[in-house]
């Protein structure tokens, strides 16, 4: 590890001598890293979406013979029908991706490897070397989930959250054979490359700030990644050890969670173990898991919505307070998703009052964000359209978690399309919205130049009207009694009434996909062809858009800027501009915003 | 052939979009290259963004008129009220929420769209709001919770009685068998490493030195007296399933090597059932449904679809394999003296391994 050098403030931004590939593939500079992990979980994500499309037409028109199956899944859909074991493993691949390779490493990895040093004012990461084998591992964990939808007896189809005995047993199902060993081993190694990644996080943020970044003048972007890589470091290990004792399970003759099955004739040897001790240790990772995903969203929300307000973010105290306190919630609350798995229904009682107290923080910070905007002047551009949209989304979700976390009416939506529409709303869409802003709103830093406004406005209105198209018709067909992870609902004459329901949120869901070329190609060619940026195109407070357009180790020529204020000084009466970076030393007279 | 042409039109739509795309960009000359709004921006985006305020209303109303219908009909259980009470509530709780919570966020969203030469006003805290609406939802989430946990201990709180019905329901990929207690009213032991006895006769692998299992029935149609609390006890033979009764507002996961548990009372019969509107009109919707289809399958040469008339069900609601969509048992609630006459026609354990 010594070679990974922290640079001291004397080492003005030296410039190493740099080939291709220590440049642009094993890099060991932040800005590189962040991009290196968006466009990996871009790449997953176009194939996280287009399994969902797959399985969105089996749905729409079950018994309906699809030529595009037939192409892409081969023998796994004789003349062109769909088998019942390939909707459950595309059903499990896609939300394995789209929780941990997209919403996990696509959003924290990309975020907090760009901002995390320019905003705190460090010249990089405290261990470039991590940092850089945090990314490969997750490359790595990439490449091993894509292989796996390639062995013979196809992938995991155990669910994403692949409780076993299910999984643990290839006779129960084809996908928990090989398939299921590669998710694994994925993983196993996605888990390292996170902790790694949350380890520099932490780190950085206590030890790298620079003069006068104290903690109560950081911006809340970092404030949220720094909570959520503490959350992460807490709460993955668990799901590493559920993993490992899944695999001795399968490969070694244990019991942790197996006992007293038969199956496909035989009686098997296990004795002892409890499916509902791999639900603890799943959903004990399961459950911080959506605040790992949510809470970068929403901290980069704030910094957005501010800035194109021009309104200091409203109640930073508590904002900054209801982060820590969903972070301390979010370890408490698991067992929400376990009320009708056999545990002794006491438990469900402890969780349903530590579930619905989480959802006062969450209010605090949704009131907040709508306070922000009151009196501001608000500039509508598509990350302000999506960090908008993203409190929409998350008010509309978060509700339905109230019912959700109540046990009592658990029993009958557990497992439902509710249950669907819920974390959809608030993962699938309010958290993806984050990603867009994320995106839309530092493209310049990343890449020195402007994406195209008018298709980010084309971008955002389709999305966020198929989103509700899609999503909002669900929590009906789950009110009506539809379980989830159903091949189809043909099987039920009582369900025949919900096939006109389906097909709306399948055509929703089509054009939403091909929404998101729009996206893409304006990520792509503005990467290339897009306008020059000026440096603080937002005209913003924060310490990254103080540093040169042009990229290189170190961050900024010279010294790094000294802080004097908070990160929320727009719009402040008694300047001339109507914001001040956190640079700017205070005026004679002027008083910092006690708060 | 079919495989190629499915391709190529996938790909020259991809391609048709991107290429529209890049039209409309190309359209706008220069000065769109930027992602700095302008006031004109900004009132497209305001404007648009009250306009959505509708849309969210819209689809709301929309599927609530549209859709309604296919929500659950009256609970058929006698905790089925109090859950549906406490859903309706909650509910109406998280509807006024919404409701003025959107309003103001896309209302804001449009009044205060960004001009320029406007200021912003410079409004960081202000605690006693912050207070108000913290407060507020403590004290609506409190009462939730009391409601709710109220509500869960009386329906997950089983007491042992000798009135219940003590019912074993064992589930298997992909099928339910039922397994009732007999005339001592207590299940036999049972375990899966006696299922290869008697060559496969003992379908839930009673122990057959167990002598309460003598007068056991297993059966694989379920059928309930109206009126008497039934106590599921439920098992596993190989993966996690759940036995989920939407009908009576009831739900537990069959976990192999446990027995679990749910009770609840049975308050209507099927044939109550059948006559409720709700139901009538839900059927009459399916088998015009059914009609239509039949229409087409015998256009085509196969059978028509049976009319469909109104069960309670038992789904398998815990992923579980290939047939997890289509593992299901019929459950038949009737009056005391029709369930005692089936009962009598059912072959006891001890029949079956003579």
């Amino acid at each position: 590890m010594s070679t990974a050098a922290v640079h001291t403030e004397e080492d003005h931004g030296h410039h190493h001598k740099e080939t291709f590939v220590t440049k642009y593939i094993f890099s060991q500079d932040h800005k590189m890293i962040s991009k290196q992990y968006l466009i990996t979980g871009l790449f997953m994500g176009i194939i996280g979406i287009a399994m969902s499309l797959l399985f969105r037409l089996q749905l729409a028109w079950p018994e309906q013979p699809f030529g595009i199956f037939e192409i892409l899944l081969g023998k796994w859909a004789p003349d062109g029908v769909m088998d019942p074991n390939v909707y459950l493993a595309l059903v499990t691949i896609h939300g394995t991706i789209m929780v941990f390779f997209v919403l996990t490493a696509g959003l924290s990895g990309t975020f907090s490897n760009l901002l995390i040093p320019l905003q705190i004012g460090a010249r990089d990461m405290a261990s470039g070397l991590l940092n850089m084998i945090a990314y490969w591992l997750f490359f790595l964990s990439s490449v091993i989930m894509v292989m796996s939808l390639f062995v013979e007896a196809g992938p995991a189809a155990a669910g994403w959250t692949i409780y076993p005995p299910l999984s643990a047993l290839p006779q129960a199902q084809p996908g928990s054979g090989t398939g299921m060993t590669l998710w694994l081993v994925s993983m196993a190694i996605f888990i390292a490359s996170s902790l790694l990644g949350s380890l520099n996080y932490i780190v950085t943020v206590i030890n790298l700030r620079t003069k006068g970044m104290s903690m109560s003048r950081l911006p809340l972007t970092i404030w949220a990644f720094f909570v959520t890589a503490i959350i992460g470091v807490v709460s993955f290990p668990v799901l590493l050890s559920a993993a490992l004792l899944l695999i001795m399970d399968r490969s070694f003759g244990t019991s942790f969670f197996l006992s007293d099955i038969f199956i496909q004739g035989e009686v098997l040897h296990y004795q002892g173990g409890s499916p509902v001790l791999y639900e603890h240790l799943f959903w004990f990772l399961g459950h911080p898991e959506v605040y790992i995903v949510l809470l970068p969203a929403l901290g980069m929300t704030s910094e957005i919505i501010a800035t194109h307000a021009r309104k200091p973010i409203f109640g930073y105290r508590a904002m900054v307070a209801s982060i820590l306190a969903i972070a301390f919630l979010s370890t408490i609350v698991w067992g929400h998703h376990m009320f009708i798995s056999g545990m002794n229904p006491f438990l469900g009682s402890v969780f349903t009052f530590t579930t619905l107290l989480i959802a006062i923080p969450s209010a605090v910070k949704a009131f907040n964000y709508i306070t922000t905007l009151w009196k501001g002047n608000l500039q509508l551009n598509p990350a302000m359209l999506f960090s908008i949209g993203l409190v929409s989304t998350f008010i509309t979700g978060g509700l339905t978690g109230i019912i959700l976390g109540d046990s009592t009416l658990d029993i009958n939506v557990h497992d439902t399309y509710f249950v669907v529409a819920h974390f959809h709303l608030v993962m699938g869409i309010s958290a993806l919205y984050g990603l867009f802003a994320g995106v839309y709103h530092w493209f310049p830093k990343m890449f020195g130049r402007m994406m195209n406004k008018n298709l980010g406005y084309v971008h955002f209105w389709v999305t966020a009207v198929c989103a509700y198209g899609v999503f909002f018709p669900m929590h009906f067909i789950g009110m009506a009694g539809l379980p989830r992870r159903y091949y189809t609902n043909t099987a039920f004459p009582y369900f025949d009434d919900l096939a006109d329901i389906n097909v709306l949120i399948t055509v929703f869901a089509l054009v939403a996909g091909a929404a998101q070329i729009v996206f893409l190609y304006n990520f792509i060619h503005s990467m290339f062809y897009g306008k020059e940026t000026e440096q603080n195109p937002w005209k913003s407070t924060t310490l990254e858009w103080t540093a040169p357009i042009e990229h290189f180790h170190g961050n900024w020529e010279g010294k790094i800027p000294e802080v004097h204020r908070w990160a929320y000084d727009y719009s402040k009466p008694g300047h001339k501009e109507d914001f001040v970076p956190q640079h700017i030393p205070l005026k004679k007279g002027e008083e910092e915003l006690q708060h | 052939m079919n495989v190629i042409l499915i391709f190529s039109v996938l790909i020259l739509i991809s391609i048709a979009i991107w290429q529209v795309t890049k039209i409309f960009e190309l359209s706008q000359g220069k000065k769109v290259y930027t992602q700095v709004a302008d006031d004109s921006d900004n009132n497209w985006n305001g404007k648009l963004m009250f306009g959505f305020l509708f849309f969210i209303y819209g689809i709301t109303i929309f599927s609530f008129l549209s859709y309604g219908d296919v929500l659950l009909p009256d609970a058929a259980s006698e905790h089925g009220s109090e859950y549906d009470n406490l859903m309706w509530i909650s509910f109406a709780i998280i509807f006024v929420v919404q409701t003025v919570t959107q309003a103001l966020l896309h209302y804001f969203s449009y009044k205060y769209r960004g001009e320029k030469g406007k200021k912003a006003l410079f409004y960081a805290d202000n605690d006693r709001l912050e207070a108000i609406w913290t407060i507020i939802p403590v004290f609506v989430l409190a009462g939730l919770i009391l409601y709710g946990l109220y509500t869960w201990t009386d329906i997950m709180t089983v007491e042992e009685n000798d009135e219940a019905l003590v019912v074993e329901l064992y589930a298997q990929q992909f099928n339910w068998k039922a397994r009732y207690a007999g005339e001592d009213g207590v299940l036999g032991d049972a375990n899966v490493r006696f299922l290869q006895d008697f060559d496969g006769r003992n379908l839930v692998g009673i122990d057959a030195t167990d002598p309460n299992g003598f007068d056991d029935v297993v059966v694989q149609e379920l059928h309930l007296p109206v009126g008497r609390e039934v106590i599921f006890k439920m098992r596993s033979q190989d993966v996690l399933h759940s036995a989920y009764m939407p009908f009576f507002r009831a739900q537990m996961n069959c976990v192999p090597g446990m027995i679990t548990e749910f009770a609840f009372t049975p308050n209507k019969t099927t044939e109550e059932m059948r006559q409720d509107p709700d139901v009538v009109a839900k059927v009459k919707k399916i088998n015009k449904i059914r009609s239509q289809k039949s229409k087409e399958l015998i256009a085509k040469g196969d059978t028509a679809l049976d009319p469909y008339e109104f069960d309670f069900l038992l789904l398998c609601n815990k992923i579980c394999g290939a047939s997890h969509y289509n593992m299901q048992m019929k459950i038949i609630v009737e009056s005391p003296e029709e369930y005692a006459k089936w009962m009598a026609d059912q072959q006891t354990f001890a029949e079956v391994i003579q």
